[in-house]
């Protein structure tokens, strides 16, 4: 739990991530992702309930876990005044690792996140995926056993988002406890294991990213649109087809065991929608049902 | 492919702080010459305009001593104090707001009083090789009348413990930078001119006099004249670097505090 005077950030969760496995945080902004990742991080004592990090106290025995952490925050904190390669041999000497080791750790994670030939570089001149690359990197460092990412592949471009994954998918394969916060539907299938989606400082479902559809969501969806100024009247023509109805301003969704079925009761029912999409549900719909579609801020 | 390997170990034991302190060295590779105008030539070149062109229109010097002499160690206090002030101001603020650098420091095993120790090194280091290379030009115009001279180190780095820790303490807790240019505007350039650096204090009347002996500079202005004049200083030794001690680590404590607000919430 944590709260910040009145307001309460993170009102209660109980998740626990086993050793290994991919976790995800999912939440709308202000769900209290980032409070959580800070808490696990050790620099965010909870203001109550109990956490263990590998096995010890946060608040008690902060550096010892933070030194088998690896951190990438939700905003860069590179040095810009130092090159690619120093920003990593810096960082490792925080963790008391000595500089010949250091220099050879940050080639082998330059090579790892492709950013071998920049090594000399300063960082300000770096495309926003290559910062991000660097910041993995600096989070790996230390061979850490979990690696905490807040929001890793935020800004980037689908080449970058890419090639972070299939690291990201990597370091899981290796052995490495990852725990990441996402709103992207694409990331948390690619990547989790498991996952919680937060809404409001609490979990609203837990569960693999397959559970997940399953429990919350039908196996396919309908997407109509009918050529008129409200789709309104057209929806409650609808009821009868499929578990569930959903009307947005331009388009009906029918949430429908098979896509294909459905399709043909519409036309039975003479309705004759300007455009039909028929798609498999995906956590996006999951993530849409629990914590609604209206914007946080 | 990440080969995963027993990080190797230092052979010496590892202080935490030092590691920090070592960042900012790698980082001064780059940037240092920017800061030689500044902490350097700007003083030489005080030395010069006001040591000898104002100096020769003062031609009984201050107390039979010749005004250049006698200015000399108020400008290597006063730079000290420059220097000091500058490098607690903005590169803290910026390591809080603008790189973030303190938020990385502390995901690592690091904790506060390493984070704010390393950078107050850094701070010391900074002054220390800028008054030794202000030593060695003053000395070379003839300017130190004693090898006591070389007490002004030991002196200039309590000095910028004394207002370095503090200074971090205000960085650490104003919102805007705007608050910098202030404490510069309020507090640096009023010191220097009342503290003892171009005048004796005496010269001021009692109410600013005693304003004067408030501030760490003028204590440190005291001992540094007495070391390169080669005198007696106005006021005991030990209750100057008692009080420049007492502003070291009453700032320490407010810098620790307010860093830990800041980075650990």
């Amino acid at each position: 739990m944590k709260r910040f005077g009145d307001f309460t950030a993170v009102a209660g969760i109980d998740v626990e991530v086993r050793s290994g496995e991919a976790f995800g945080f999912l939440g709308p902004n202000g769900a209290g992702k980032s409070s959580t990742m800070r808490m696990v991080g050790c620099t965010s004592p909870p203001s109550g309930g109990e956490l263990r990090i590998l096995g010890m106290d946060p608040v008690r025995d902060g550096p010892a876990i933070r030194t088998r952490l690896g951190v990438c925050p939700q905003l860069d904190n590179l040095d810009p005044e130092l090159t690619v390669r120093e920003n990593l041999t810096v960082y490792a000497r925080y963790f008391g690792i000595a500089r010949r080791a250091a220099r050879e750790r940050a080639d082998e994670l330059l090579d790892f996140v492709q950013l071998t030939d920049r090594a000399d570089s300063l960082v300000e001149p770096l495309s926003g995926g290559m910062k991000r690359r660097l910041t993995i990197a600096r989070a790996l460092v230390n061979d850490p056993e979990i690696v905490l990412l807040d929001e890793p592949t935020t800004g980037l471009d689908p080449q970058a988002r890419h090639l972070v994954w299939e690291r990201l998918f990597r370091l899981k394969q290796q052995g490495v406890t990852l725990v990441l916060t996402t709103h992207y539907m694409d990331e948390a299938e690619q990547l989790c294991d498991r996952l919680v989606v937060m809404d409001g400082g609490r979990i609203v479902a837990e569960g693999s990213p397959r559970a997940l559809i399953a429990q919350h969501s039908t196996r396919e969806v309908v997407e109509l649109r009918f050529a008129a100024e409200s789709q309104e009247p057209f929806a409650g023509k609808l009821d009868s087809v499929g578990e569930r109805v959903e009307v947005l301003p331009d388009r009906v969704l029918l949430y429908v065991p098979d896509g294909d079925a459905a399709v043909a009761e519409v036309s039975a029912l003479g309705l004759n929608p300007a455009n039909v999409l028929v798609r498999r549900s995906g956590l996006e719909d999951v993530f849409l049902h629990l914590t609604g579609r209206t914007l946080v801020d | 492919m990440v080969v995963v390997h027993v990080v190797g170990q230092a052979r010496f034991p590892w202080v935490p702080a030092y590691a920090v302190f070592e960042h900012y060295l790698v980082g001064l590779r780059r940037t240092w010459r920017a800061g030689v105008f500044s902490s350097f030539l700007l003083p030489v070149l005080t030395v010069l305009g006001f040591g000898l062109g104002v100096g020769a229109y003062i031609d009984q010097g201050v107390g039979g001593v010749r005004y250049l002499d006698w200015l000399v160690p108020g400008l290597i206090a006063s730079t000290a104090l420059q220097v000091t002030v500058g490098d607690s101001t903005w590169p803290v603020f910026s390591n809080f707001r603008w790189v973030k650098t303190y938020f990385a420091q502390s995901a690592s095993p690091l904790r506060v009083g390493d984070i704010v120790a390393g950078h107050l090194a850094f701070v010391l280091f900074r002054v220390l090789t800028t008054i030794a290379a202000f030593l060695l030009v003053t000395g070379l115009f003839g300017a130190l009348r004693s090898p006591w001279a070389v007490a002004t180190l030991p002196v200039v780095a309590l000095l910028a413990l004394a207002v370095a820790a503090p200074v971090f303490a205000y960085t650490a807790s104003v919102s805007r930078d705007s608050w910098l240019a202030m404490l510069f505007r309020f507090a640096v350039i009023p010191m220097t001119l009342f503290a003892g650096v171009f005048f004796p204090v005496e010269s001021l009347p009692e109410v600013l006099r005693w304003l004067a002996y408030v501030t760490p500079l003028w204590h440190a202005v005291d001992l540094c004249r007495a070391a390169t004049l080669g005198v007696t200083p106005q006021w005991s030794i030990a209750g100057h670097l008692l009080y420049l001690a007492v502003w070291a680590v009453a700032g320490w404590l407010l810098a620790l505090r307010a860093f830990r607000r800041r980075l650990v919430v």
